[in-house]
């Protein structure tokens, strides 16, 4: 047995970062020190703070190394494992922790905040192993289900928690069960997907919930297939997740192996089996009805609803879609009872929600939160601040599809109602933060542009609208918008809204209506006054030489892609507004800070 | 798999190493001096005997843990047990059986083994 365990994040994040070699290397240091058989080496995933990876937990103390380097590797062994003295300058540091302080994993103030039910384990067990998934109940849920619960008990259960949909629609995913249980009772094949297209650039809390638990999923798909009379499960995920879908592959094979899935699971007589098919990475195929298509093998388009998947879906036959994130709840649910999880959150969203968090903040990575909390919290308690001393301006939430939320709503609870009331959506959970270096109007185009190339074609609200949209900003962006085009976004939007034939379609304004709503003062500006108030935007930017600073060192002139500064040396410089392309180049060169831009 | 009961053997089988990853449920600590002296008295041994009969009594409420030098390093092996509420106690000269016995009598049945403790003058000050 072992004394302690070495965990190694095997995240996506911190695999990028180098984490594959240090396992290779704690392999070899611990056995060239004698302690092999006494300290286990495990692979994990993602432990949510990518920003610090790659990262190491040793237990039973729960010592955090953050950043850990090849050349760590020794020294934490020797150190650490051999002589049991923590290794103080590698273990992770706050940023508001001045002192000396060695904290173990859960009482930083990255974890502190956090409840974590979809992300219980990851981090925690080695994803590759089903035995220390069964060893924190896993499984347990689904053979409660099968041996003690009749399916309507379980569907009951499941509306009772107040569970809704994680992907970032919120429809309760009880009542999606009970649907595809009762709508259509003709003894036929039916569906039970697993939706793992993760497309909103930003958010990959599904990738880590597989990556890190991919048994969960398994477990809480053959559970819902009990409930609803299914026997056949899919899970559609990115081609881009390579570890998800090798973890994925495993884990099927291992559930299989243990007659976990498979025909007459736990001898009740249910049977039930999972395939796996990859998507190509279209943004679209994250819609319920265009993924369902594409599992048949056709072109991934949406199509109008009704008849919804739960009446007609894959094949034409019942079908349930639920997120990554919301399967990886359910057997907590089963578990711990609909009333534990009901005491979680806000009166009409329960549970806990998965955030990833980008941009402007200093701990970028995964953070799960109760509903409720604010984004304050979020933003400043858990996710450490915006970095530099910057000022935050608005957080983006839901991608394409969600809207940004400027600092008055700092204090709003986070759920789902509360933030479709402020113009923005719980989307699958992506969180952006911005500060003062960020142009609202740019934001906009930006995820403007993203629509206009995902746009799938079939409606022509969606393909042509949006790309109308896009190209208003693109004018505004180049200082040749009109007050009059401002309406014109607003009007384009309502009927984009109104007519959309899917979801991708019908969300698409929504980025431009809350930066409108909330940063009309900087639509203004730019087309009025031509200026970019956060000089993001190029083409309303001028680059200007101050003489009294100048020295007339030539170092501009010669850094000039288009050779557009004129001056002999020691004498002041000129730029050549009419040739100037705005590259910056200059400025960044200039060693008198004697260039400024407006 | 054929029923409930093969699935909870498999857990069973690894909870007791899982336990080691979980933080909530752990109240007693048994520290083992790992420091040179230790190591060269002969704390290893000590150690890993600890560890292997939590984990094989799955107990779920004790932590195995170890820490560098205390100072003392001629009553290496040292073994300090933390139990909440209780005060400090220190046993000296370990090996693994005394180990075992200590397992046996003070973690499982709260009686301290008189006589492995360290001398009344050497106690630290928070058990008196």
């Amino acid at each position: 047995m072992f004394r302690a365990h070495v965990l190694v994040c095997g995240g996506t994040g911190c695999v990028s970062s180098g984490s594959a070699k240090l396992i290779d290397l704690f392999k070899e240091e611990i056995e060239k020190q004698g302690l092999k058989d006494e300290v286990a080496v495990v692979q994990t995933g993602c432990h949510g703070l990518c920003a610090m990876g790659p990262i190491v937990v040793v237990y039973p103390d729960a010592t955090f190394y953050a950043m850990v380097k090849e050349e760590n590797v020794s020294e934490i062994v020797e150190e650490h494992l051999l002589k049991g003295r923590v290794v103080s300058h590698l273990v992770y540091k706050e940023e508001s922790d001045a002192g000396e302080n060695v904290k173990s994993l859960n009482d930083t103030d990255f974890y502190k905040k956090q409840t974590r039910v979809a992300l219980r384990n990851c981090g925690v067990i080695n994803p590759e192993n089903i035995d220390e998934y069964i060893g924190m109940r896993g499984y347990e849920a689904l053979g409660k289900v099968l041996t003690e619960m009749q399916p309507e008990d379980v569907i009951d259960t499941i509306l009772k928690s107040g569970l809704r949909g994680r992907g970032g629609a919120g429809f309760p995913t009880g009542q999606k069960w009970k649907l595809a249980r009762e709508l259509v009772q003709d003894g036929g094949q039916k569906y039970v997907c697993c939706n793992a297209d993760e497309g909103d650039p930003g958010a990959f809390m599904d990738r880590s919930v597989l990556e890190g638990d991919p048994h969960v999923v398994l477990e809480a798909m053959a559970i819902a297939g009990y409930a609803i009379g299914a026997s056949q499960g899919y899970i559609y995920v990115r081609a881009e997740y390579p570890i998800a879908v090798e973890r994925l592959k495993i884990a099927i094979g291992q559930a299989k192996e243990y007659g976990l899935l498979g025909e007459n699971i736990f001898e009740s007589g249910f049977s039930f089996d999972i395939d796996l098919r990859l998507g190509a990475g279209a943004f679209v195929c994250g819609e319920e009805t265009a993924l369902m298509t594409s599992i048949e093998g056709k072109r991934g388009e949406p199509r109008p609803r009704p008849p919804f998947p739960a009446v007609s879906g894959l094949y034409q036959r019942p079908t349930i879609l639920n997120n990554v994130e919301t399967w990886a709840n359910i057997p907590q649910i089963i578990l711990n009872g609909a009333d534990w999880f009901a005491s979680m959150g806000t009166e009409k969203s329960k549970g806990t929600k998965v955030f990833a968090l980008g941009g402007k903040i200093n701990n970028t990575g995964l953070v799960e939160i109760p509903m409720g909390t604010t984004l304050r919290e979020v933003v400043e308690d858990i996710g450490g601040g915006v970095p530099n001393g910057k000022k935050f301006k608005a957080a983006q939430t839901g991608g394409p599809s969600g809207g940004c939320i400027p600092a008055e709503h700092f204090d709003v609870p986070i759920d789902y109602d509360n933030l479709t009331a402020i113009g923005s959506m719980m989307g699958s959970g992506g969180l952006i933060v911005m500060d003062e270096d960020n142009c609202m109007v740019d934001i906009a185009k930006f995820f403007l542009e993203f629509t206009v190339d995902e746009s799938c074609g079939k409606c022509v609200p969606c393909r042509i609208g949006t790309k109308r949209m896009y190209e208003i900003l693109d004018r505004i962006t180049k200082g040749q918008g009109t007050l009059k085009d401002l309406d014109r976004l607003q009007e384009l939007a309502a009927h984009i809204k109104d007519n959309a034939l899917c979801g991708l379609g019908q969300t698409a304004p929504n980025p431009i209506l809350s930066t409108l709503q909330y940063f009309h003062d900087e639509y203004v500006a730019h087309v009025v006054d031509k200026k970019c108030p956060a000089k993001v935007c190029r083409g309303l930017l001028t680059y200007t030489i101050i003489p009294e600073k100048c020295r007339g060192c030539t170092k501009c002139a010669r850094n000039c892609p288009v050779r557009c500064i004129s001056g002999t040396v020691k004498e002041v410089h000129t730029i050549d507004q009419e040739q100037c392309i705005k590259c910056g180049a200059c400025m960044a060169n200039c060693p008198f800070d004697a260039i400024v831009k407006e | 798999m054929k029923s409930l009961e093969e699935l909870k053997a498999i857990r069973e089988r690894v909870q007791g190493q899982m336990n080691l990853r979980d933080e909530s449920g752990t109240d007693t600590r048994v520290v083992i001096g790992m420091a040179t002296c230790g190591i060269a008295a002969g704390a290893r041994p000590v150690l890993n005997k600890f560890s292997d009969l939590v984990q094989e009594k799955n107990l779920t409420d004790i932590i195995v843990t170890q820490t560098g030098c205390a100072g003392m390093c001629r009553y290496e092996p040292i073994v300090d047990v933390f139990v909440p509420g209780e005060p400090q106690v220190t046993y000296i000269h370990m090996d693994p059986e005394k180990a075992e016995r200590v397992f046996n009598e003070h973690l499982l049945h709260g009686k301290v083994v008189e006589e492995y403790l360290i001398p009344e003058k050497m106690q630290p000050v928070s058990a008196k």
